[in-house]
């Protein structure tokens, strides 16, 4: 077997593999008595703890994305529309994106590091002979967290990163308040947050799913729980930009951009 | 005299990694209230044998029957009501790194108790079961700040607090330094007399084995190759079963 079919071969197996495994958390997350305590617990986990990041890098995202944008509207005579187009590319693109690969960086790892250590640790092996469903108590909470807490911490972004638009607009020029929320919001309609608000939802679901299928299937000891971490963040982050290639395509089929 | 039923029994069992066969056509019986140890090398296929018993890990062929229930004909929501009667001490203690030892103890009862047991009972049980291990202080602990012979007894309390009827220890004292090895050894005693439940434990720690087994089994080439007292065992020529004792 040459290397093309080694990685080939491996790179099927972990598809077919991640396939059975999303299988089974619908199979899970469908029957009676969902672990509500610990799906909270993972919301607070998963929403608070990642809220001063995506919340500081939204707001340079807008201020940064402002300023950036400025000279060429200026050569153009068109500064006037800045704040339109810098709310309607944060509300479509920019926030939702970044905030998806903050949470796989942060959100993916963690799942797949604690998972990873539980699984060698055998701490999953144990919760499994004290009769809990370590499947439905472990992946399924955190992973229909990931898809709740995704979608608002997106939210959060495009408010945070339109603020520091605001703020950009202002270092160079003299736009009140009320106007800079005038042009931006004028510039949005529904077409533009919808499909937004719907693409972060499958982004926190790639993410949960992927970082629970590294960790709950890690081995080799330490070393499988470094490389379930890593592999979450890569993995997950590759999906995010699929998943927004297929949105952006979807989008423009509908007649939504 | 009727004989007595046995509490588990394994028969034919067959376990393979690949090319590797673990277990080969393996079979023995417990009887109620009975310690046995199986006795074998690192690597011989003891852990993969009471994975097995409580379905952890599938057979490839080979029948076990657990408290007069055949372990490979049962529902997961069977399986986790026989679970509630077999406890399980793992080698590497597996306590939630995430929870005090309160929770870690609180966590079984989850399943099988209901909300208002809980409430009214969850406390007492969980003072019991530390007790019973000598460390009702560590109640309010995390597992990180427990040293190695503490960690192993608040995993074996938190096995006790279902009260079950049987016990099995993988390779309870490994790791431990001789002292603590030798408190554990007697705490498994001690844990036998209170509770009456019939234990399996898994070791090649010598010591721990004459101190806690009525019956020693041992397991070689994946085959239950000897099974006696540990005294008896002692005196056998056979040059495999030599190799422990000398």
């Amino acid at each position: 077997m040459n290397l093309f079919d080694k990685l080939d071969s491996e790179f099927l197996r972990e598809v077919g593999d991640i396939s059975r495994f999303t299988g089974r958390f619908f199979r899970e997350a469908s029957k009676p008595k969902q672990e509500w305590e610990e799906f909270i617990n993972q919301c607070y986990w998963i929403g608070y703890k990642t809220l001063t990041l995506v919340g500081i890098t939204a707001f340079i995202m807008g201020l940064v994305l402002t300023i950036q944008s400025r000279p060429t509207l200026v050569e153009f005579g068109a500064v006037s529309l800045l704040p339109s187009m810098v709310s309607v590319s944060l509300v479509r693109e920019i926030a939702p994106v970044i905030t998806a690969l903050i949470c796989a960086g942060k959100i993916g790892s963690g799942i797949g590091a604690e998972l990873g250590s539980m699984r060698v640790t055998e701490q999953i092996d144990a919760m499994e002979v004290s009769g809990t469903n370590p499947f439905k108590y472990l992946v399924v909470t955190r992973v229909m967290a990931s898809m709740l807490m995704v979608p608002l911490l997106s939210c959060l972004a495009i408010a945070i990163s339109l603020y520091g638009g605001y703020l950009g607009v202002n270092i160079r020029g003299n736009v009140s308040w009320h106007l800079y929320w005038f042009q931006a919001y004028g510039a949005l309609n529904y077409g533009d947050f919808i499909p937004s608000l719907v693409k972060t939802f499958f982004f926190g679901f790639a993410i949960g799913i992927v970082g629970c299928y590294k960790g709950y299937n890690s081995q080799k000891g330490t070393e499988g729980v470094g490389r379930s971490a890593t592999t979450a963040v890569i993995v997950a982050s590759l999906i995010v930009f699929i998943l927004d290639l297929i949105a952006v395509q979807i989008t423009d089929i509908l007649g939504l951009t | 005299m009727e004989p007595i039923k046995p509490i588990i029994e394994v028969k034919h069992l067959n376990k393979s990694f690949g090319s590797n066969h673990v277990l080969r056509d393996f079979s023995m019986s417990v009887t109620p209230g009975e310690n046995l140890v199986i006795l074998g090398k690192s690597g011989s296929g003891k852990s993969v044998l009471i994975k097995c018993i409580i379905n952890l890990m599938p057979p490839d062929s080979g029948e076990i029957i657990v408290l007069g229930q055949d372990v490979g004909e049962l529902d997961q929501d069977q399986m986790d009501l026989l679970r509630a009667d077999v406890g399980f001490l793992f080698q590497s203690n597996a306590l939630y790194d995430s929870m005090t030892v309160r929770q870690n103890l609180e966590f079984p009862l989850r399943r099988h108790w209901s909300k208002q047991e809980r409430a009214l009972h969850a406390e007492s049980a969980v003072l019991e079961a530390l007790e019973d291990v000598g460390l009702s202080h560590t109640i309010n602990m995390m597992p990180a700040e427990l040293s190695g012979g503490m960690r192993k007894r608040i995993a074996l309390a938190r096995t006790l607090i279902l009260k079950p009827k049987i016990i099995l220890y993988d390779e309870p004292t490994t790791g431990l330094d001789p002292i603590t090895a030798r408190e554990i050894s007697e705490l498994i005693l001690q844990v036998q007399e209170k509770y009456q439940a019939t234990a399996i434990i898994i070791s090649h720690d010598m010591n721990c084995i004459r101190m806690t087994s009525d019956r020693v089994i041992m397991l070689i080439d994946g085959k239950n190759y000897i099974s006696d007292t540990y005294e008896n065992l002692q005196l056998v020529s056979d040059p495999k079963v030599r190799e422990f004792f000398d």
